[in-house]
Order: structure tokens, then sequence, then C-alpha cells
């Protein structure tokens, strides 16, 4: 089956790190870049994270695994796939905080999220909208959003 | 076709939702003794805590039994096994037909042979029905001292949440140090010190010889080194071992745990067993062994529920490792973190002031484990290489560095991680 999924170019990668500010701003209450980072700093954060070393940079955000590791270790039944988007969203509701999923995935793309909660923070593909914000807003297409074959 | 299931937490939902991707048509029926729909064991210490409502404890939505067609038997034991006949008896009288039976049943709680811990004041905490019965304690009697028997996971556990519901704590370990089998000396000794600055109470190489009680309930204890602790609440947090007497009974090759392959297939047709009863393979320690934790649990259930449906999803193996955070402090213990030996090579950095430690033990110039305290980020990224046996020698000194990513690992690797398994490593 095809699915839509954010494939990474990290040749193209500029490291300018706009996809974090972008998604902090998606992921926030206002999605107002300059209230999201006045007023939401301490209580919101990016889900993509920009790798950089030397000449080398690129954007990571969940891979959206087929047999998702997080899946299989969550204790709460927060980590779920999405029957639509087939992508592994966290229940922000259910989540405790107990950071299993960090522990065992392999790209390390799921972060703590101790902004005034206590719960693990991942990429949802911007649930709800036609292209992630961190695509949308990448100038040099290190990031694309394209369909892809997954495991149905 | 019949499906049954015995059991109803992780291993059982792995494998409902893996079976049911292959096979909408069989009739699935799960029997569990307990009265509750499926929820998270591993949650139950923060519901004791007061962090969550019972209704958070529930581990799938509760159209999950009618959207995946389980018939679900409740309140009912499995009394025995029969392979030839490929049925199963209960309590309370029924004979069923299973085509493909999957054994999940889980762990007992360890007791250590005491006389009078049948009172009220004493209690294991495993189950829903434990966590119940210390909170109508709690509120019904007051609390000046609980007694935690067991510095483990589940000890650490429980003392969280009596913790947090303000109970000042003993925590009595038989070991010379709390997590033995999680953390190293360094790692243990820097929980000990988050546990006392949080004035619990560590007592380890100990542990309790006699009970008291006053009226008819628990009033104290007696430990080995012949002190005495007045307290109201005592429970035991040693462990679990695994369930494995309907097996045993049937037939089937038992060693510690119900022996199985990578199908998860036990010693007779049709048979499949799976999770903390289960002794399955480890891709670490390169035998099968009995581990009981909830990411294996689900993993081993998704594979028999696959094969059960006729498909072959076998993996390479588990990794014993597991997550709990101390006092809100978190820690990991991956794989084999906390050997010592020869054998191999430690890299650890630690910083006792910020309450920070890192331990990595390669061998042969592969990681073979890892533990973390308190910075946890990108955690992780060590399993993945445990787990592919990926040769980190070009790469050790970028290990500890503090921008640890996948920038750090070889190339190939890397995009075989962002890339997806199409790229060989």
């Amino acid at each position: 089956m095809k699915k839509k999924r954010i494939v990474i170019h990290e040749e193209y990668c500029i490291g300018c790190r706009l996809c974090e500010v972008h998604c902090l701003v998606q992921h926030s209450k206002s999605r107002d870049i300059v209230k999201a980072f006045k007023e939401e700093r301490s209580s919101t954060m990016a889900r993509v994270m920009v790798e950089e070393s030397g000449p080398v940079s690129f954007a990571l955000q969940c891979r959206q695994c087929s047999e998702s590791n997080c899946l299989e270790a969550c204790i709460s039944g927060a980590m779920h796939r999405d029957p639509e988007t087939g992508a592994v969203v966290c229940d922000e509701s259910k989540c405790v905080g107990c950071w299993m999923c960090i522990m065992v995935c392999p790209a390390g793309a799921i972060r703590q999220n101790l902004t005034g909660t206590h719960i693990a923070s991942k990429c949802d593909l911007c649930y709800g909208s036609a292209m992630p914000a961190c695509v949308l807003n990448c100038p040099n297409e290190a990031l694309t959003y394209e369909e892809v074959e997954v495991r149905d | 076709m019949q499906i049954i299931i015995i059991g109803n937490s992780a291993t059982a939902v792995g494998a409902i939702e893996s079976f049911r991707e292959y096979d909408q048509s069989a009739e699935i029926t799960v029997v569990s003794e307990e009265p509750h729909l499926i929820y998270s064991r591993p949650l139950l210490s923060h519901f004791l805590g007061k962090e969550i409502e019972r209704s958070r404890l529930a581990y799938r939505p509760s159209d999950f039994y009618v959207k995946h067609s389980i018939r679900p038997i409740l309140e009912d034991a499995v009394t025995a096994v029969e392979p030839e006949a490929h049925t199963i008896r209960t309590a309370s009288g029924l004979s069923l037909h299973y085509d493909k039976l999957l054994i999940c049943t889980g762990g007992t709680p360890i007791v250590p042979p005491l006389q009078g811990i049948d009172i009220p004041g004493i209690y294991t905490f495993t189950k829903l029905q434990d966590a119940l019965s210390i909170e109508r304690y709690i509120d019904d009697y007051p609390i000046s001292r609980a007694v935690v028997v067991g510095g483990g996971m589940i000890g650490i556990k429980a003392a969280n949440a009596l913790m947090k519901r303000g109970i000042p704590l003993t925590m009595v370990e038989l070991a010379p140090r709390i997590l033995s089998a999680a953390m190293d000396e360094a790692g243990s000794a820097m929980l000990t010190q988050i546990l006392a600055e949080h004035s619990v109470q560590v007592l380890t190489n100990n542990t309790v010889t006699s009970i008291h009680q006053s009226e008819g309930r628990f009033s104290g204890v007696t430990l080995r080194d012949g002190r005495e602790l007045g307290a109201e609440l005592l429970v035991f947090g040693i462990g679990v071992r695994p369930r494995v007497e309907l097996a045993k009974a049937a037939g089937l090759v038992v060693n510690k745990g119900i022996v199985v392959d990578k199908f998860m297939r036990a010693s007779a047709p049709d048979i499949y067993a799976a999770g903390d009863v289960a002794e399955a393979y480890d891709l670490v320690v390169d035998m099968n062994r009995t581990v009981a934790i909830w990411p294996n649990a689900y993993r081993q259930g998704a594979i028999a529920g696959a094969h059960m449906a006729g498909v072959d999803r076998a993996d390479i193996g588990g990794i014993a490792m597991n997550a709990v955070e101390v006092c809100g402090v978190p820690a990991m213990s991956i794989g084999n973190g906390n050997v010592t030996g020869s054998e191999y090579e430690v890299l650890s950095e630690i910083d006792e002031r910020s309450q920070n430690y890192k331990r990595l033990v390669l061998q042969n110039d592969r990681l073979v484990g890892a533990l973390l305290i308190g910075n946890i980020s990108r955690a992780g990224i060590y399993t993945g290489l445990i787990r592919h046996k990926l040769d980190v020698s070009s790469v050790r000194k970028n290990l500890l560095s503090e921008h640890f990513g996948l920038l750090s690992l070889p190339d190939q690797y890397r995009k075989h991680v962002v890339s997806g398994s199409s790229i060989e490593i």
C-alpha cells in the first residue's frame, strides 16, 4: 500500500533549522510564529531535529517504521497507528512519560517533552494537514513528502 | 479455526493485533482469571501514586475486543491443557477446543517463605487487584512507614508510588545493591543516593526474617541484621517467576520458562508460548532465556500471532532492557549494560553532581549493553546498534559524545536507519 511519508535528502540540507522553527509553530497553541516563540516557548517543542557535523547535516523526524519498536514497547497504549495515514502517533492524553519508546527508537527520533508536562514527543506528520510543516518550509527540498510503498 | 489465548496482557494484545492483520475470520477466545479487560500492569505504580485515573489503565480502547472479534472469558482459570485432544479445561467447567493455543500466563510474584504473611497490610504488586487492595488499605489505616521488600524494578516502582503518596519508606534488598540485575555498582550507587535524597531508607545485604502483627494486621518486621522496624504496610516487589504450572502439567518442555523456537512454538503441536512465561531467544546472550519485560512480551505475542495465521514473522531475538524513573530521574538498562570482565571494553562517563551516568559495554567491537541515568536522549540509537551488532570500532570515540546521534555512526548505517531497510548496512 502507498502512503505519504517524509523523505530525507541530506545532500540538500543546509542546516538552517527552519524545519525545527516551523514544527514548533505548528505544534504550538497559537500557530503564530511570534507568539509561539515569545509566549509558548516553554510549553512546546519541535518534533524534528537537525543533526549537524562538519559539512553534513540533515533533519530527522520519526521514520514511521512499519514494525514500530515504540508501538510495541509503549506501556500505556499511547503510541498507536493512525488508521488513515498509518502514522505512529502518540496520544498525549495517555502518555505517562515512561520513556520506553525513547529506549527502543533506532533513529533516536522521540524526545522527552518536559515543557510543563512529562510525555514523549514525536512527529505526527502534522496530523490533518496536507503537507507537514517541516517539508513545507524547507527552502532546499531537503525534506520531501512522497508516496512510498509501506507494508499494509 | 479456533484460537485460544490464555492470558490477557501485552502478549495477548500483540498476538491479537498481529493475527488479525492476516486473518479476520478465525474465532479468538481469550481466557483470563482476572475480571478486568486488558489493562497495563506497568501503569499500576502510576495509578497507585495517583498520577493517573483508573480509566487510564486501559491499554487499548474499550472497543478492542469487539473490533477484533474476540470472545473474552473473564474470571475463569484454565485448569488443564490437553495437547493431544487439543482442548483446554477451565475452573468453571468449560471444555474448549483449539486449533492453535497461545499460553501467555506471565509470571507469579515471588514471595519469601515467611510465617504469617497472609494478613492485612501485606501485598504483592503485579495485578490491578493488588493496587486496589493497597489503595484501600492506605485509605483505611494511617501508614507511618511502609517496607518495600526488593530493590529491583517492581520494588522501585512500588516505592515511587508510595513516595508520591507521602509515605515514608524503607527498601530492603537481599543483594549488596539495588537494581543489581540492571545496573552496575556505580549506577546502583547513584540511584541509591537519589532515593536517599528523597528520604528513602535503603538497606542492602538484608532481608526480612520475621513478620510482626498487631490486632491481626501487619505491624512491622525483624530484619536479618537483627533490627526491628515498625511499619503498617509491606509490599513484596522481589520479582516474578514464570507461571509454567499449566505447561508442565501438559507435558510441554519447560526449563525456567516454556521453551519456544523462533516462531514461539512450544514443544507440542499447535501450542505457542510467549511473554514472561516463555524462554525465548535473547540475541545479546545468544541463548534462550526468560525476560519479563513489556516490549518483549508484545513482540513475542506478535510473532506467535502471525505464525498462528500462517505467516513467518520470526525476528532476530529479544534484548533484555528496561526503563524506570527513580524519584523522577530516568534510568535505563539495555542488554549487557552491567557486566564486567576482561572480555569487555567499557566506555563510561559519570557526573555525580548532575546525576548523569552513561556506561557503554563493547565486546569484539560490538556494543552489547548500555546503562543511562539522567540524560537518556537518543538512547534507542544504542539499542539499535546492539540489535544490529554493528561494528563500531571506527566510531568508538563518538559513542559518548555530547552530540551523539546518527551522524556519529558510519554513513551506511545512518542511511539504513534514515531511509529504511532497503539500504544494506
